[in-house]
């Protein structure tokens, strides 16, 4: 499997190093962390009710978004191109959705309005790197702008309620039974991310394209085309997540989404995905995301404040990308 | 000693001292034994060849002269005084100079800067420009190079990048210079330019290390050779005594003919020809080339670099697009606009560079092997990976690929082996044309002769193959038909045949027709 690599070998070892060096420990070190992190937490804040079953669904609700969004960005950053719109597409996306469900009283065409905005934007994203050669970086802070904008003038800023109960139900707000609906959603975007990650043909081109666009090219691989998808399926996923607020939150509102490229890169990063190119862990993203969503709930049941808080995540993600595996 | 000692005397000890005595050195690395009590001798002024298969020995020998690795056993005297490298900078010190096969220049910074990078002169504290630049091309002069020092190196041609090289291990008073395939990425007339820098250096008593895979290079310009297999010294003598064949059986362990032409039956001429470019032009270079390409023909293209050999390669295989003319295939235009459709149409390229254009370097020889063979492992939507494996295992396998495991990345392999999974990869699309650009670059003699083979017998089953070679000895040893490029266009089509002798292709490849 090509989900993770091995570490470079200390400078000048030779081909054949020993078992030991060859058990690659650093593509673990999400898993470990989030280990560490979740054992200090259940010693340390039992009695603030870590623990109980409820804090832990909570955690992953609200880090469900984020973990949609970085499985995407997981196919992004494997193919050597970063999204940075991802969040203002998100709001975007909840803003058109809701104003379409207020004109037409119709879940299925607040649906499709989203959907719209992810295509639109992925279209542009996609065209402007591929076919104009621009760096995604610039194209997608460019986008980032141009969509938070957008969705501000066309509300006026003001959030627009999204009384469609249905849309609401699905989108992040009911419940499968015992199982909330925003944890279904990240569970079917962590397993069709990591198929297509790592048992299609659609995968293994877009590592290779990340590895070596050159080499990938001379191979037969259409990396333009590669490249151009991921943007695309970048921008239609943050527009699902932007519906998934919309419907958890009942309106749709520019802020939605606001800083959100962060912590999606932050947790692609954490879980493993190397930020070169040609390496990516889809499970290692959801972890990643987890672990950010861990700390920010810890932190909050342990009563720090909202700076201290700030200072402390930072530095736990500084000793987590310490330890996860680097070119 | 009575007479005063010449400039050249103060850098260079006068003493009857090896520059370099390496005695039984031994290293290994996780258990393997690599080096196995190797001793090496390199006097002043000699130019001294280090040759051997990959996975010899030579490489982590010479790390441990740079101070890259530390010996497990023997001893290291430089100017007869004995040293224990712990870093390369203690190495430089003793005045052991690299001149880096990847090159370590910073390409947007001054020839000077370069030369003085880390070791600046200094006035009060600050960089002494002036005086960098001066002394400089005090170090270029000395060289015998006309090169500009305040010149950004990006903006010189690659040969110049090498000898910036040399002076910046001149800077450092080097006594020893270890130079790995120097000319690996040199033109012809570049590579004369450092013989004679060669021959220059060893007058001023610096002792050189010439590591190559070159036999041509080695009787030019080497005074000893010795030769490493499995961390041994196998051949240890002065070149002028020893003949080609005797060097290349201490190589490779046995006696290879891999380099004499085999004579294979002639191409049938009344068949519609494979391959056949009519009056091809581009903006690449190539102007008005037009040839044909028989299946089960071996066809050598001959030119200098920029003379279109490469060019030619990449417009057959859809990378450059052609201004005019025609590509056919057994005789129907071919219409390849990319190298989707070659590859689909049955062409193959191994490509010039094989880390940059062939491979994915981080990934695993499997995933490399498989990459141009994914379009027919789907089972549904998904990969089948376990055919993958057995297929990936058959190419390793048909190719002698040697490796720890399949699943591992690319880069760990040595140059020879990364050069086969290319092949090999391509191999597994069983192509009707394969053109092969530079496939024995870099790549010792062994490996050199099982790949000359395995293009044998790609022809004789029946293929056509393009092989692209600066190494003239090697195309006239494949080729059953050479054509000679010049400024982008076909000067001679020659059957092998009537071709006597390397130098005979030499000139008709210069241009000079007796």
């Amino acid at each position: 499997m090509s989900q993770t690599l091995a570490p470079p070998p200390p400078a000048g070892a030779p081909g054949g190093g020993s078992r030991l060096r060859g058990i690659d420990w650093r593509s673990y070190a999400i898993y470990i962390g989030f280990a560490v992190v979740f054992l200090l937490f259940a010693i340390f804040l039992a009695d603030d009710g870590f623990l109980s079953g409820t804090n832990l669904l909570n955690i992953f609700r609200q880090t469900a978004i984020i973990s949609v969004m970085a499985v995407a960005m997981t196919f992004v950053i494997s193919a050597a191109q970063i999204d940075l719109s991802v969040g203002s597409v998100a709001g975007l996306s909840s803003v058109c959705a809701a104003l379409a469900i207020a004109a037409t009283g119709s879940a299925l065409f607040g649906v499709l309005a989203g959907l719209a905005v992810g295509l639109v934007v992925g279209i542009v994203n996609g065209s402007l790197v591929t076919f104009l050669g621009m760096p995604s970086f610039l194209v997608t802070l460019a986008v980032l702008g141009i969509a938070f904008g957008l969705a501000q003038l066309i509300t006026k800023s003001s959030p627009i309620p999204i009384l469609n109960a249905k849309f609401n139900a699905i989108f992040g707000g009911g419940n499968l039974g015992p199982i909330p609906g925003l944890l279904l959603w990240t569970v079917v975007a962590v397993a069709i991310g990591w198929v297509v990650l790592n048992k299609t043909r659609f995968g293994r081109r877009v590592l290779a394209t990340g590895g070596n666009r050159v080499a990938a090219e001379y191979t037969g691989v259409n990396t333009r085309r590669i490249t151009f998808t991921v943007m695309l399926v970048s921008s239609v996923v943050a527009a699902i997540a932007g519906m998934l607020y919309a419907g958890r939150l009942e309106s749709g509102r520019y802020q939605w989404g606001t800083g959100d490229e962060l912590s999606v890169i932050a947790a692609v990063i954490l879980g493993g995905t190397s930020l070169f190119g040609g390496a990516g862990s889809v499970i290692g993203a959801l972890f990643g995301s987890l672990l950010i969503g861990l700390i920010n709930n810890g932190l909050i049941l342990a009563g720090f404040d909202n700076s201290q808080q700030q200072i402390i995540r930072g530095l736990i993600i500084i000793v987590a990308v310490a330890l996860a595996p680097r070119k | 000693m009575s007479e005063r000692p010449s400039a050249l005397d103060e850098r260079v000890e006068r003493s009857s001292a090896p520059v370099v005595e390496m005695r039984g050195i031994e290293k290994g690395f996780s258990g393997t034994p690599v080096l196995k009590g190797v001793d090496f001798t390199l006097a002043r002024g000699e130019v001294h060849a280090l040759a051997g298969g990959n996975g010899a020995g030579k490489s982590t020998l010479m790390k441990i002269l740079q101070g890259v690795h530390r010996k497990d056993a023997g001893a290291i005297r430089i100017g007869g005084r004995e040293v224990d490298f712990s870093s390369t900078a203690d190495a430089e010190a003793a005045g052991v100079g690299m001149v880096f096969q990847e090159f370590s220049l910073v390409p947007t910074l001054s020839v000077a800067r370069n030369i003085f990078l880390n070791h600046e002169p200094r006035r009060f504290r600050m960089i002494d420009d002036k005086a960098m630049v001066r002394r400089a091309g005090e170090i270029l002069q000395g060289m015998g190079v006309d090169l500009d020092p305040p010149a950004e190196v990006q903006t010189l041609p690659t040969g110049y990048w090498q000898l910036t090289e040399i002076a910046k291990a001149l800077a450092l008073d080097a006594k020893v210079l270890i130079m790995d395939e120097p000319t690996a990425s040199l033109t012809k007339t570049e590579s004369e330019a450092l013989f004679e820098l060669i021959g220059r250096l060893k007058a001023q008593g610096v002792g050189i290390v010439y590591v190559s895979h070159r036999m041509e290079e080695v009787y030019r310009i080497c005074d000893r050779i010795t030769v490493l297999r499995d961390g041994g010294v196998v051949l240890n003598d002065a070149v002028a005594d020893l003949s080609p064949e005797q060097i290349v059986a201490a190589i490779v362990g046995r006696e290879v003919d891999a380099l004499e032409w085999v004579e294979r039956p002639a191409a049938t001429e009344d068949t519609t020809p494979l391959l056949e470019v009519r009056n091809l032009t581009a903006a690449n270079g190539v102007t008005d080339m037009s040839f044909t390409l028989h299946g089960g023909e071996i066809l050598g293209l001959a030119g200098l670099m920029g003379s279109g050999r490469t060019e030619l390669a990449k417009l057959i295989f859809g990378i450059d697009r052609p201004t005019s003319g025609e590509i056919l295939l057994r005789g129907e235009p071919a219409g390849i606009t990319n190298p989707r459709i070659a590859i689909a149409k049955g062409i193959a390229l191994v490509p010039e560079d094989r880390r940059v254009q062939g491979l994915v370097l981080d990934h695993s020889v499997r995933d490399n092997l498989l990459l141009p063979l994914l379009p027919g492992l789907n089972r549904g939507p998904l990969v089948d990976d376990r055919r993958g494996d057995g297929l990936a295992a058959q190419l390793i396998e048909r190719l002698q690929i040697k490796l720890a495991s399949a699943k591992r990345p690319v880069r760990l392999l040595s140059g020879g082996n990364q050069q086969k999974v290319v092949i090999a990869k391509w191999l597994g699309r069983d192509p009707d044309v394969l053109i092969l650009d530079e496939p024995t670059a870099g790549v010792d003699i062994g490996t050199k002769s099982e790949i000359i083979q395995r293009i044998r017998e790609l022809a004789d089953s029946g293929k056509a193959v393009i092989v692209i070679s600066s190494e003239l000895a090697e195309l006239l040893a494949v080729s059953d038909r050479v054509l000679v490029l010049r400024n982008g266009t076909v000067t001679d089509d020659l059957d092998r045949r009537d071709i006597d002798d390397e130098e005979s292709l030499q000139l008709a490849i210069q241009g000079v027709h007796s």
